[in-house]
């Protein structure tokens, strides 16, 4: 290698360290201060409504009261409770209003089971019209070939389906 | 005298809609063609009042008339022209206006495009969608009357919500309207099928044309909202499961019913009352997302009972629309016949396991809408159901359907074999799992790889079909693939984009939701922050003037290792007129991600929260939007829909090119 090319490897080499350095001194610095709580705060946050908001969760609004409520999770994680005492919490300050998974009890059980009863009942519905349809296959008169071919003609020069 | 030419205009179309949908349908009734005879022209006559009258109500707006009320509401001298016409339908008034012009622009083409169908046909079809316009112009002139006089003039207007001062917010609702106005055209001809006691295949394939451009215009209209607020909004979701979105999304969820439902009544004239019910519910779904957006009821139940004449004039329309049509269709359902039999397995049933599965998640999505509005009602407590509810009952739902939606197309009418389906199918199926196996060894969750798995089946089973029907041409994939065009129709052709379309959405819905990152870094001039592989810099910030705001505009610098990226200028805005502080993100779009950079409040001087993130293959999720769109145009154009004078004029071409 010629000196000239290793001086400006050299040179290059040293720029570079030197952005990266100067990248490194004016790192942006997180909002958070520790990025795996932030990760918690934000799961939680995307279960539960900013009452002040028009319908966004308190994970994506900027609100005041938005802030102070993931505030609040934040100290409640760091104080050692768990994702469903926050919350159980959050739910005795503002009422279930602010779950956006509402709770199963005795008024919203018909929209926790309404869809799935709703699935079983249309797959058994359409069980039954299969099984009927099945019968009328099974009842049709067989053509013959010739009938077959004479249908197949007819078909294919209904004006119809050719304008 | 704009205004009061305007409020003519509409008293003249109230009057030619009550014309033209009384004396054709009676005429139909009696069998006097001479009434039957108004429909066309009264259809024609009535658009162009609704044309005139929405044409003036623009130049009001262009020429910023104060004095009408709802131009002093939604405008301001400082607004620039495209969305001065744009905020014609930013308001309530407006957006009816828009939503009866678009009524009156399908009467028109039903009017100008239906000379080949019987004219007794015709008359009802016409008939109905002028009842329709009726009820609508008569909401329009007694509850919502755009013309509405504010004397003295407002010297100054009171701006359009700074939110809809965006493109997307221009062509997002006529989009919309097109969508949710096109089902009363299915409806219009399921109405008169029923009248008319002639419930069969040729009622469908009718239909089908009609059904499908309505369904394409609310696919781009919902896609164009979604994407919207995913710039918009500032905080890059696309998708909230909110009741107005939900409101759109239920008629696009039954009208994909009845697009399949039409085909399989057409083709093997099965199904003909689910058809016909869902052609009902197609369009009183749309008129149900029209009551709940316009009467206020979303916001609060009692918003809504403190002014309820707009929500009770549409309600008692939706009762009337929905009764009348369920009457008739209870009175005419059990003459219709059953049509051809199928096996258990055939590509009917499994669209009739389609058809149930989309239904059940139209009807699920509309629980979910209207549960907390009954429970507040019914003063049973306030409850919110939002993404985790949807996502619970919607993906099982639709997971099947995207399955079965992969075999259907390759099984056979009538009686199809499962061993025979399983081994056509079985390279699709393993391209299937080593993909989701892929997904799972990339460190995506069981979520994701099943996502992946879906998406690669609607591709894998999409390639498999378009190979099957373009066998016999012979010669190698390539050379098939590039003669494809003329060797398939347009109407398979469409399906099979269509499909492809849902694959694509599939796939980025599961990208974005698996692998985006995102970090809230504090960000002054000269500090930098890094996220999935890239360096966001902020160079500088500053402020400028608007047209009729004032931002503050930063400038970051993306670079990915040595290599610049990309410049980008995110923004905070401030609406002078309304007051209003609007985040406008800087986004970097590409096929492979976007980069999405938010500001938003200010920490202490200088330095702001900066939202910075990293989208992996987003705009799949539009652009399979669009090429499902793209699949209702190809299959709307078949050739066996287009006019007769065309199909001749090119036959004509074609023997000359041979000879």
């Amino acid at each position: 290698m010629k000196p000239m090319h290793l001086l400006r490897l050299l040179v290059l080499l040293l720029a570079v360290g030197c952005a990266m350095l100067a990248a490194r001194a004016a790192d942006a610095p997180d909002v958070a201060q520790d990025p795996a709580l932030e990760k918690r705060v934000n799961e939680i946050g995307l279960e539960l409504r900013c009452l002040v908001c028009q319908n966004q969760t308190i994970a994506d609004s900027h609100a005041g009261l938005a802030i102070d409520l993931k505030n609040q999770i934040r100290e409640q994680l760091q104080a050692g409770k768990t994702d469903r005492q926050i919350l159980d919490f959050m739910v005795e300050r503002y009422g279930d209003f602010v779950l956006y998974k509402p709770p199963v009890k005795a008024t919203t059980i018909l929209l926790w089971v309404g869809p799935f009863a709703l699935m079983a009942i249309g797959l058994g519905v359409a069980a039954l019209i299969v099984r009927r349809r099945g019968q009328a296959v099974a009842d049709a008169p067989q053509l013959t070939e010739d009938q077959r071919r004479k249908a197949a003609r007819l078909l294919a020069d209904e004006p119809e389906t050719r304008s | 005298m704009i205004g009061e030419i305007g409020h003519f205009c509409l008293i003249v179309a109230l009057m030619l809609a009550l014309a033209q949908g009384i004396l054709p349908l009676m005429g139909a009734a009696k069998g006097r063609a001479a009434w039957m005879a108004v429909a066309q022209p009264a259809a024609q006559g009535q658009f162009l009042f609704v044309a005139i009258a929405f044409a003036l109500l623009t130049t009001a707006f262009v020429n910023n008339d104060f004095s009408i009320l709802v131009v002093a509401q939604h405008s301001n001298t400082q607004l620039p022209t495209p969305y001065r016409i744009a905020a014609v339908w930013g308001g309530h008034e407006g957006s009816m206006l828009l939503w009866v012009l678009m009524l009156g622009l399908w009467g028109l083409a039903v009017s100008v495009f239906s000379n080949r169908l019987p004219s007794i046909f015709v008359a009802r079809v016409l008939g109905v969608m002028g009842l329709i316009a009726a009820g609508f112009l008569g909401f329009l002139l007694f509850t919502s009357n755009p013309f509405e006089r504010l004397l003295p003039a407002a010297a100054e207007g009171r701006d359009l919500n700074p939110l809809l001062q965006d493109p997307g917010m221009v062509i997002h609702p006529p989009m919309l309207y097109m969508g949710y106005v096109g089902f009363s055209v299915a409806f219009a001809f399921a109405i008169s099928a029923l009248l008319s006691g002639r419930l069969d295949a040729t009622w469908a394939r009718w239909s089908r044309p009609w059904t499908t451009v309505a369904w394409m215009f609310l696919t781009l209209g919902i896609a164009i909202g979604s994407w919207w607020a995913y710039y918009e909004l500032g905080w890059g979701g696309w998708w909230f499961w909110d009741p107005v979105e939900n409101a759109s999304f239920l008629p696009w969820l039954v009208g994909t019913a009845l697009i399949h439902s039409l085909a399989v009544t057409e083709k093997r004239g099965v199904f003909r009352s689910w058809t016909v019910l869902l052609a009902i519910f197609a369009f009183s779904f749309s008129l149900l997302g029209t009551f709940l957006v316009r009467s206020g009821v979303l916001t609060s139940v009692h918003a809504f009972a403190t002014d309820p004449k707009r929500g009770i004039y549409i309600l008692g329309f939706l009762v009337l629309v929905v009764g009348g049509s369920l009457s008739l269709f209870a009175a005419r359902a059990p003459k219709v016949g059953l049509g051809g039999g199928f096996t258990t397995v055939s590509r009917e049933s499994m669209l009739l396991v389609n058809n149930v599965l989309l239904a059940v998640a139209a009807a699920s999505v509309m629980l979910g809408t209207l549960y907390p509005l009954l429970l507040d009602s019914l003063n049973l407590g306030k409850i919110s159901v939002g993404p985790p509810y949807f996502e619970a009952v919607f993906v099982p739902l639709m997971a099947p359907a995207v399955f079965l939606m992969g075999i259907g197309p390759l099984a056979r009418w009538r009686e199809a074999s499962l061993p025979d389906l399983a081994r056509r199918l079985a390279g699709a199926a393993a391209a299937a799992v080593v993909a989701a196996g892929v997904a799972l060894a990339a460190g995506g969750s069981l979520l994701a790889s099943f996502g992946i798995l879906l998406a690669a089946w609607v591709l894998g089973t999409t390639v498999v079909s378009l190979l099957e029907r373009t066998r016999n041409a012979g010669g190698n994939l390539l050379q098939r693939l590039a003669r494809a065009p003329r060797l398939l129709p347009r109407a398979e052709w469409g399906m099979l984009v269509a499909h492809l379309g849902v694959g694509v959405f599939i796939f980025g819905v599961t990208m974005v939701k698996a692998w985006e990152v995102e970090k809230d870094v504090k960000m002054s001039p000269g500090t930098s922050a890094d996220l999935g592989g890239y360096t966001f810099k902020m160079e500088s910030m500053g402020e400028y003037n608007g047209p009729n705001y004032i931002a503050l505009k930063a400038v970051i610098k993306v670079s990915k290792g040595e290599r610049a990226v990309k410049t980008m200028y995110p923004e905070k805005r401030l609406y002078t007129a309304s007051q209003m502080p609007m985040t406008e993100a800087a986004i970097d779009t590409g096929l492979a991600g976007d980069l999405y950079v938010s500001i938003g409040e200010a920490i202490e001087d200088n330095a702001f929260a900066v939202r910075l993130q990293v989208k992996p293959f987003v705009d799949w999720i539009w652009g399979g939007a669009f090429i499902m769109a793209l699949g209702g145009l190809l299959a709307a154009t078949d050739r066996r829909y287009r006019l007769a004078r065309e199909e001749k004029k090119r036959a004509t071409a074609l023997a000359g090119a041979r000879a």
